[in-house]
């Protein structure tokens, strides 16, 4: 089992012929990924790395199955990506693409939740399930890709997505190894959080702790705090809070978009103490990350 | 980006949100002049962005003189670095019925978001002290916006007849300009009946959406914002601004945000997230950065080399630590290249002025082989950032 992908998963990539795209597509086709095909508007006809490139995202989708998209259009263009793939029916849309205003990432994943589609990022880098799928630019070339993220019993999620292959690369190192990780995107705005995914964990019985990486900024880590102690979780949860010395500097925004501490939620003292108090383990540093987890499932 | 008081409520009366009469002074004598105009017991509000100076910037006086040493002291308080951008003159409407009012983007329903409350405040405050007091209701920004939904609002504060219908025109009014304008927040802090029924704007500040600044720039415009202005809470830094040009000057890769600190390790250090962990994993150890920067991106040598000089230079910086999460598609040996390339430039020897060289991932053995050419220790995915941290701190003493 995995989450959000499968050994079958087949998805395109809208902007495939952009500088990042052709990097990620190169490297998840080496990782095994099913492409099946591109998008760039007046592009039609041409090939990626033998991935054929199309104009409208329907003419893919009129043909074959299409489960997931990866969108990595210049900014202006983001959102109407984002349309154009949830109208032509697909169900799984990764957002890489930076800098969007939250009004438009707003309107995008009200949109998507309306048509049943589910929205990751934006300012993401993916989804992967260790040699299974790669549905994303997480862990960089092939080669580096397999050295920081093999097959184990953790879920990971993550605002940031080089902390994704850095805690992954930990959690690799220790042995207990990754069974999906999601990079969700650090902007104030985002398709799916912690809370909206963690079912998904819940449900995947290859995955037996879920770790998070959190930074200031939002209410992401409360929500979570809040369903762990509503629900009844078999999952224990390990975060990791960065960026506590922004505690210091209110207003100053480091990083990604969504880190600011402008509230008290934002703070990342505030975020600590809920999590504890829901008993969530808090590692003070990333290498304690792999015992912690450990620790919580009697490993 | 936050504005002044000043121009919201210019942006409020554009859309015909009732406001208190108010007026903005440059100099006390300009103060002084206008609280005669208005007359009576008249407020000043210090026109500041930084945080924290709410209570410090606001002065109510008793008449004209008044005003005149109140906007005196006022006009010196420190904003970040900078002085206030003039002074609010405004009239003291007596009502005894004061609402608040909060439009903002909730991260868990994705959707944005308007609180009121039947008190003055900050709503994030009233959060905590009075909970119960506070209404919310959900809006669209994929939808026009319906007025029916603040109507519902008023009706959830117990309002009726004409206050209700006041209420509904004030807070679809300003869900629409919240949306138009792309702001992040727009907070009410209060808004006042008077005694003939009618509500006006007493206290409201707000936010624009930082990534929205390009296609809002007639609106900025319009307010007279320079191009350059980001309305950062404190004035940057030369070292800060030197740091954007170098970032602006290369589209290839991106080493910002650059902050300065006022510690003694020099920091080259990457990217959003791991620059956040490594700076708190610096000051756990005892140490103190002297610099912010974020490696990200995949930059050129150039800007890596570019960054190491500026870094290196900072007064009171002896040596630099490189470090960075696991990098994906950042290259390891450009930065390693980069990083030299600084250095030696600056006629010193890599291995005297690296603290540590901790940059795992792609291109990883390239920059390991260009490292041990300068007797630099390469440092691999196996040393923690924490430890990389630590033997970094150790090595400044």
């Amino acid at each position: 089992m995995a989450v959000i992908v499968h050994e079958d998963f087949q998805f395109i990539v809208q902007g495939i012929t952009g500088r990042e795209a052709l990097n990620f597509t190169r490297e998840c086709l080496q990782y095994g990924s099913k492409i099946i095909g591109g998008v760039t508007p007046g592009k039609g006809g041409r090939e990626v790395y033998g991935v054929p490139v199309y104009d409208t995202v329907r003419e893919i989708t009129e043909k074959q199955r299409v489960d997931g998209t990866i969108i990595t259009v210049p900014l202006a263009f983001a959102p109407d990506a984002a349309y154009e793939a949830i109208d032509a029916g697909i169900k799984e849309v990764i957002i890489i693409t930076e800098g969007i205003p939250r009004k438009d990432a707003s309107a995008v994943v009200e949109y998507a939740a309306l048509h049943g589609a589910r929205v990751i990022g934006p300012n993401c880098l993916g989804v992967i399930v260790p040699d299974v799928c790669r549905f994303g630019s997480l862990g960089g070339p092939a080669v580096d890709c397999r050295k920081a993220f093999k097959p184990g019993v953790v879920g990971v999620m993550s605002r940031s997505g080089g902390m994704t292959t850095e805690i992954c690369n930990a959690l690799t190192l220790s042995g207990l190894g990754v069974s999906t990780a999601i990079s969700i995107g650090g902007d104030p705005v985002i398709g799916s959080t912690y809370v909206d995914l963690i079912p998904l964990f819940e449900a995947d019985k290859d995955t037996k702790a879920v770790v998070i990486y959190a930074e200031p900024g939002g209410t992401a880590e409360a929500e979570l705090a809040r369903w762990t102690q509503e629900n009844n979780s078999r999952l224990p949860i390990v975060a990791f809070v960065a960026g506590r010395f922004m505690d210091e500097m209110p207003g100053m925004s480091f990083g990604h978009a969504g880190t600011v501490v402008n509230k008290k939620v934002d703070s990342p003292a505030d975020k600590m103490r809920r999590m504890r108090e829901a008993g969530i383990s808090v590692a003070e540093e990333i290498g304690d990350i792999p015992n912690l987890v450990r620790e919580r499932i009697g490993n | 980006m936050r504005f002044y008081e000043f121009e919201t409520k210019q942006l409020l009366k554009k859309h015909r949100i009732p406001l208190v009469q108010s007026e903005l002074a440059k100099t006390a004598d300009e103060a002084e002049k206008l609280a005669s105009h208005i007359g009576g017991p008249v407020i000043l509000k210090a026109q500041a962005i930084a945080p924290g100076l709410a209570a410090a910037s606001m002065r109510e006086v008793s008449d004209s003189a008044g005003a005149k040493a109140a906007a005196t002291e006022l006009l010196g308080l420190d904003d970040g670095g900078r002085k206030p951008n003039g002074i609010l003159v405004e009239a003291r409407p007596t009502g005894e019925t004061v609402y608040s009012l909060s439009f903002t983007y909730d991260g868990t329903t994705k959707r944005p978001v308007v609180a009121a409350a039947d008190m003055a405040g900050k709503i994030d405050d009233l959060g905590d002290t009075h909970p119960e007091r506070i209404v919310r209701r959900h809006f669209s920004a994929l939808y026009p916006f319906s007025d029916y939904i603040a109507k519902e609002l008023a009706k959830s504060l117990a309002l009726e007849g004409n206050d209700l219908k006041r209420m509904t025109r004030i807070v679809s009014g300003l869900a629409r300009l919240f949306l138009e304008y792309d702001l992040a927040d727009l907070d009410v802090r209060s808004l006042v009946k008077l005694g003939d029924g009618n509500f006006v704007v007493l206290d409201v500040e707000a936010d624009l959406e930082i990534e929205a600044r390009h296609r809002q720039r007639p609106m900025l415009d319009e307010l007279g914002f320079a191009k350059e202005d980001l309305r950062q809470v404190r004035e940057p830094t030369e070292f800060e601004l030197e740091g954007a040009r170098i970032d602006d000057e290369d589209p290839r890769g991106i080493i910002s945000p650059i902050a300065e600190f006022d510690g003694n390790i020099g920091l080259v250090i990457g990217a959003g997230g791991g620059s956040l962990t490594l700076t708190d994993a610096v000051r756990k150890h005892g140490g103190r950065p002297a610099n912010y920067a974020a490696i990200g991106g995949n930059p050129s040598v150039d800007k890596a080399r570019r960054l190491t000089k500026l870094v290196l230079t900072k007064p009171g910086v002896d040596k630099i630590a490189v470090m960075s999460n696991v990098v994906s598609n950042t290259r390891a040996d450009l930065v390693a290249r980069g990083v030299i390339k600084g250095i030696t430039e600056l006629g010193f020897e890599p291995a005297d002025k690296i603290l540590i060289f901790r940059v795992p991932g792609a291109w990883e053995a390239d920059a390991a082989k260009i490292l041990k050419k300068y007797g630099v220790e390469y440092c691999d995915r196996t040393v923690s950032i924490s430890e990389a941290a630590r033997r970094a701190v150790e090595k400044v003493g």
